[in-house]
């Protein structure tokens, strides 16, 4: 007799077992190809009104808890992880729609705040909020507010982004110090509050994107590391296209603070999720024109090459590894369960 | 927080130090063990077994305290999450360990009311806010984590908080070191002794290694060069057969160690004999409420509810790679039925267990 099983906690959480809902459940349900490129962003092809164009389209639900946290709000979140999501395709983002689920008894000073925050951020990212919906549901059949935001942003005719697009050979940037949202969140869960100056780096980063696509033709394709943290995406990488990639632990930017507070946590630095930091994959040509170009924008200021994809070493199943300082070289994998604190 | 740890994760000394280290262990072979989960990951993570000289053997021990937690244990707060009345709270590593046929977690998605806590003083609060519900935390963990629950429970009892309760499942390191010692399967040269539990403990409750047993221990820091010199202090008393105890994470633990925690963990506890997953009944290696304090125990508070009977994992060999006796990868079932999304014994659960760190962090090959 085969057990029922249950959703857990853990398949939200950006790792293997989300993979496994994802490709299990939805890709097997629903399947349409465009779903099944598995990128972040759903391109759309508008060729039969302009030949040659397409949208970028994308959506996100929100669910963080506590709703305020340093450097950033549920709001804040809501508006760039959107943005980013719809950038990655190589779009500029144009309109959101924005879906609220708010709890009975929310006060509504917390939600004028959300609101605010949503408005500057949207401001800061170009982009307008044209539609939305609201639902109120009974008290503790919700934590204060949940929000959903969808974004579309238009492809420039003859841009194709996607994973798939990897080859071996090009090179792995990311845009900024890793693990800075999340541990700032973590900092402030009421359960283990402690000091640290670090905050969230939630930001839209379509601007960034576009100044690296003014100066780049070969970009492979972008990710940003949220959820999951830069080991998801790299495996998603690897996964997408098939190739191994290497990351060199003593190029990966990380604040000393994040540095200290993962050591203590018992977190792996790379799994910890990100909400203003962007993976790019570039031709080897064409990376130090991507670096400078991630490093002019003030979000990019600490961007780095932090490694390269190689051929895959084992063909039915292309690895993600990490070089150490010391010369060992180790496999680096998605996620499994939730990232909890050791108590050893 | 602010500490810098750079100079112990420094590549060029890390270089150097293992250069010294292979010409001073030349010529003879050295198997020592580590007994800390947090050691365990950071030996793991380093790639230190292939960047160690070939004569060098590390093992992991029983360092992970959710790994070494008996069946009948893990059961037992299963049993009571299942519970109407109860709010089961514990720590996040709990929650997915496997017991004999199912998880908290996976009770927790039935309807279970588990919640995960960082410190057991949240458990109070949740005691405090939900009165009309008992509140038992399973406290699981070795010296490192007592003295906290020992704090919780001293609260509760002064502010007579009468729905709260503690399933102690705690452990001490000492006397299973010597069950360890005793096995001399291992052929131990030499112990690198936990970081964490130290800073509680101090170093003396191990002088018996060296006194007793002659073999030598040394107390070490979890970044790359803590435990290279670490395993070069070993390697040279084993050399020159001058055992003794050494602390070399003086920035961390203090000789005597936290006189406060001790104090304040013999005056809630007192030590019993308990199981040990792999290792068997250890005399005096757990921790149950002393008098005062007896009416905090989960087990006698609830002492109708009934676990299930305990069930093995089949083929599952973590008892053999606590003792040390097998390296994960040389368990039939790893990677292979054993995974960490598919986990079938703890130790590839715990984020310290070794199986899970030997997976995580296994060589590209």
């Amino acid at each position: 007799m085969k057990k029922e099983q249950t959703v857990l906690l853990a398949h939200g959480s950006g790792g293997v077992m989300m993979k496994e809902i994802i490709d299990d459940l939805f890709y097997e349900g629903y399947g349409s190809d465009i779903l099944l490129q598995g990128d972040d962003a759903a391109k759309l092809s508008l060729d039969h009104i302009k030949p040659g164009s397409s949208l970028s389209f994308s959506t996100d639900s929100f669910v963080v808890s506590p709703i305020s946290f340093p450097g950033a709000d549920i709001g804040r979140l809501a508006i760039c992880g959107t943005v980013n999501d719809v950038a990655t395709a190589g779009a500029t983002p144009l309109y959101l729609s924005c879906g609220f689920i708010l709890e009975e008894g929310l006060a509504i000073s917390e939600l004028k705040e959300v609101i605010a925050s949503m408005a500057k951020a949207a401001k800061e990212a170009g982009v307008k909020i044209v539609t939305g919906d609201t639902k109120v549901v009974e008290r503790g059949k919700a934590d204060k507010l949940f929000i959903n935001t969808s974004g579309i942003g238009i492809i420039e005719p003859g841009r194709n982004l996607s994973g798939h697009n990897i080859k071996a050979g090009d090179k792995v940037l990311v845009s900024g110090t890793l693990g800075d949202h999340g541990i700032a969140i973590i900092s402030c869960r009421e359960e283990l509050s402690f000091s640290t100056t670090i905050t969230s780096d939630a930001a839209p980063l379509n601007h960034l994107i576009a100044d690296v696509l003014k100066s780049c033709s070969k970009v492979k394709a972008f990710r940003d590391p949220t959820r999951g943290g830069l080991a998801s995406t790299l495996n998603e990488f690897a996964d997408q296209c098939g190739q191994d990639i290497k990351i060199y632990e003593e190029k990966v930017p990380v604040k000393d603070e994040v540095r200290a507070a993962c050591d203590m946590l018992g977190y792996d630095v790379y799994q910890v999720a990100n909400e203003g930091k962007m993976v790019c994959i570039v031709d080897a040509e064409e990376a130090e024109a991507a670096l400078e170009a991630m490093r002019a924008n003030p979000l990019g200021k600490d961007a780095a090459i932090i490694g390269e994809v190689c051929t895959p070493r084992k063909a039915d199943h292309p690895l993600v590894s990490v070089v150490t300082p010391f010369g060992s070289e180790r496999v680096l994998d998605m996620l499994v369960g939730e990232q909890l604190p050791r108590i050893c | 927080m602010s500490m810098d740890l750079s100079v112990f994760k420094n590549p060029e000394l890390t270089k150097e130090t293992l250069k010294r280290l292979e010409d001073l262990a030349e010529g003879k072979q050295y198997t020592f063990m580590e007994v800390c989960g947090t050691h365990t990951v950071s030996i793991a993570r380093y790639g230190f077994r292939s960047l160690l000289p070939k004569n060098i053997t590390l093992l992991s021990g029983p360092g992970c305290p959710v790994c070494v937690s008996a069946n009948k244990d893990l059961d037992m707060a299963i049993a009571l999450s299942k519970e109407e009345d109860i709010i089961l709270t514990t720590f996040g590593d709990m929650m997915r360990v496997p017991g004999s046929s199912t998880s908290l977690a996976k009770e927790k998605a039935k309807g279970a009311d588990v919640r995960v806590c960082y410190s057991p003083l949240d458990a109070i609060q949740i005691a405090k806010d939900n009165p009309e519900k008992e509140v038992v935390f399973a406290g699981v963990g070795f010296e490192t984590t007592a003295p906290i629950v020992a704090s919780a429970a001293i609260e509760a009892h002064e502010e007579g908080l009468e729905n709260f309760s503690v399933l102690s499942v705690h452990k001490t390191m000492p006397n299973a070191l010597e069950a360890i010692v005793n096995d001399k399967e291992l052929g131990l040269d030499g112990l690198i002794l936990p970081g964490h539990v130290s800073v509680i403990t101090g170093i003396k409750p191990y002088y018996f290694l060296a006194d007793t047993y002659h073999i030598p221990g040394v107390v070490t820091g979890f970044e790359p060069l803590d435990i290279l010199l670490g395993i070069y202090e070993l390697v040279d008393m084993v050399k020159h057969d001058r055992p003794a105890i050494k602390n070399a994470y003086t920035r961390g633990v203090r000789d005597e160690g936290n006189i406060a925690a001790q104090n304040i963990i013999s005056e809630v506890f007192d030590e019993v004999d308990v199981e040990w997953r792999g290792l068997g009944m250890i005399p005096k290696s757990g921790l149950d409420f002393s008098n005062t304090y007896a009416y905090l125990d989960a087990r006698k508070r609830f002492s109708d509810v009934k676990p299930e009977p305990t069930k093995e994992h089949k083929g599952c060999k973590c008892g053999e790679i606590l003792r040390g006796h097998m390296h994960p990868s040389e368990c039939p079932l790893f990677d292979r039925a054993c995974t960490p999304q598919n986990p079938i014994g703890p130790c590839m659960v715990s984020s310290e267990g070794s199986c899970s760190a030997a997976y995580r962090y296994r060589d590209i090959g």
